[in-house]
């Protein structure tokens, strides 16, 4: 799934400077699932925004939604009849909810609330890892399963550089070295003589650097 | 033979080679790498150039290795893959040859993090294995990384480094294999101090006839200060210095521990020396090159061969 970060409080109402009339809007999604951006903390930015503004004596409206998702304009779509009584969306989705939010309603302001940070898993309630980058060509065949463009800091195809310490990355002693995990689980699954092959210069064509991408399948088109 | 180094030539001919190296300046004055060079004249038969070590921005170290040459040394051009992409790094390797440089030596880098930018993106197209690919790819098959034929292929004597002393230790020496596999011609070794990993490293290494193809230069590190050791111990990645190391130089008083530094330096070298593969040993005086000349004349090194 997609993680995010909710942006400070301070941060948020900088950005909203003298708008007084908020739509926040939620994501079903991904957001909900790392507890950043679905109803629940919808409520709960929204309640921050009402206190603070009641605390300062301010006449506001702040108005709670979340679809299904935003990244399908059949979702954005139904808040088009009331979209327009706000100065602001304040999208709590990810970065590419916020920006599809914005495409739809090119006449408003349309704010983050989020930082996107990764795609990762859960590793216990309240802890999230990175674990792909989408380079658009994978190689988890190769590695064991674990990926080291995602999760070595230096992204080398044939780590581990001479950084790696008792299992922990250069980086600090939290980050698991991407390399010992690898040489582990290539040796759990009989597999070690795969260590001796050296990964080819990757072709990064099919990631960002390949610029924009977009995925046409024809098949699915109507 | 591939290239005019000089760590070539000493390496055919059976040599023990001797190497040192020369961090540039945190600035422009091309004096200071003057000045480090000269006490290195003579004194060893190669010089490393640091190419932005620990991730803390200084003069290019292709910029400083063109000095060093024009003084009539020999640099080995170290290239990190951490701040240039493909096109930068074989454009270096062009440049390098053009200026008459025969040594790269090639490293993935230090993270940024560790520097003085760590706001910096960093870059890792290629990793360092694939980057001793693709200077042997230039120099032998005269063809860039994507296929185009060079014109004036780049003769370089192509190096890398190797840590013993990182984890996982069981494919420490399979992972020199793939270095010299990729075409490495030799190994500068992290410093050493802990010389059992490293003996056993290295029976591994002569084990699979790793070395037969590809010399190790063995690192060494004087310490300064056994405050200097301990630091050593704790912070830096990838450093196994034993605690009877430490306890050896806080044993003498402060006024005494650069001496004692050297001397533990000449004995690590002239333990070194006897192990089976070692072809050479490669000090590392960090801001101390003022201290190599004592070191490489007390470990009886010196004179350095004459090469033509």
């Amino acid at each position: 799934m997609i993680v995010g970060n909710r942006k400070d409080f301070k941060e948020i109402l900088e950005k909203l400077g003298s708008r007084r009339r908020v739509l926040v809007l939620g994501c079903n999604e991904c957001v909900t699932v790392c507890g950043v951006g679905g109803e629940r903390e919808v409520g709960v930015l929204s309640a921050e925004l009402r206190l603070y503004w009641k605390k300062e004596g301010e006449t506001f409206e702040v108005r709670e939604h979340t679809l299904e998702r935003q990244c399908d304009y059949e979702y954005i779509d139904q808040i088009r009849g009331f979209a327009d009584e706000y100065d602001v969306i304040l999208s709590m989705a990810c970065g590419a909810g916020v920006q599809y939010v914005a495409e739809a309603y090119k006449t408003k302001l349309v704010l983050p609330a989020v930082n996107t940070t990764f795609l990762g898993v859960t590793i216990e309630q309240g802890v999230w890892s990175e674990r792909c980058q989408g380079c658009g060509d994978c190689i988890l065949d190769m590695t064991g399963g674990i990926c080291p463009i995602a999760r070595c800091s230096k992204s080398l195809l044939n780590g581990p550089c001479g950084g790696s310490s008792g299992g922990k990355c250069e980086i600090d002693n939290e980050t698991d070295c991407a390399w010992q995990l690898i040489v582990d689980r290539l040796k759990e699954s009989g597999q070690m003589e795969r260590y001796e092959e050296i990964l080819p210069v990757k072709d990064w064509r099919t990631g960002r650097e390949g610029g924009p991408r977009k995925r046409v399948r024809e098949d699915l088109r109507l | 033979m591939k290239t005019n180094s000089r760590v070539e030539k000493i390496l055919a001919g059976g040599g023990f080679v001797v190497t040192s190296e020369c961090g540039p300046p945190r600035g422009a004055d091309a004096e200071v790498v003057r000045r480090k060079g000269e006490l290195l004249r003579g004194v060893v038969d190669a010089v490393n150039v640091t190419d932005n070590q620990t991730a803390v921005v200084r003069m290019s170290s292709l910029s400083a290795c063109a000095i060093l040459k024009g003084m009539g040394l020999e640099p080995i051009l170290q290239m990190v893959c951490r701040d240039r992409n493909r096109i930068a790094l074989q454009s270096d390797i062009l440049g390098a040859a053009a200026l008459g440089i025969n040594n790269v030596l090639c490293l993935s880098g230090d993270h940024q993090k560790f520097g003085d930018h760590p706001q910096g993106k960093n870059v890792y197209d290629i990793d360092s294995i694939q980057l001793i690919q693709t200077v042997c790819r230039m120099r032998d098959e005269g063809r860039f990384l994507g296929g185009e034929e060079i014109k004036g292929k780049p003769l370089m004597f192509v190096g890398a480094a190797a840590n013993p002393f990182a984890d996982p230790f069981e494919i420490r020496a399979a992972r020199l294999g793939k270095k010299m596999r990729a075409g490495c011609e030799f190994i500068q070794t992290q410093c050493i101090y802990n010389m059992e990993r490293f003996s056993r490293w290295m029976e591994m290494v002569c084990e699979r006839g790793f070395h037969e193809k590809c010399a190790v230069l063995a690192g060494v590190t004087p310490f300064k200060t056994a405050g200097m050791a301990n630091y050593m111990k704790k912070n830096v990645p990838g450093m196994d210095v034993p605690d009877e190391m430490i306890a050896r130089m806080k044993g003498v008083p402060k006024e005494k521990q650069a001496e004692e530094g050297i001397k533990i330096c000449v004995e690590t070298i002239e333990r070194l020396r006897e192990i089976p593969g070692v072809r050479g040993i490669h000090i590392m005086a960090i801001e101390w090159e003022t201290k190599v000349a004592e070191i490489v004349k007390a470990a009886g090194l010196l004179p350095r061969p004459e090469i033509e």
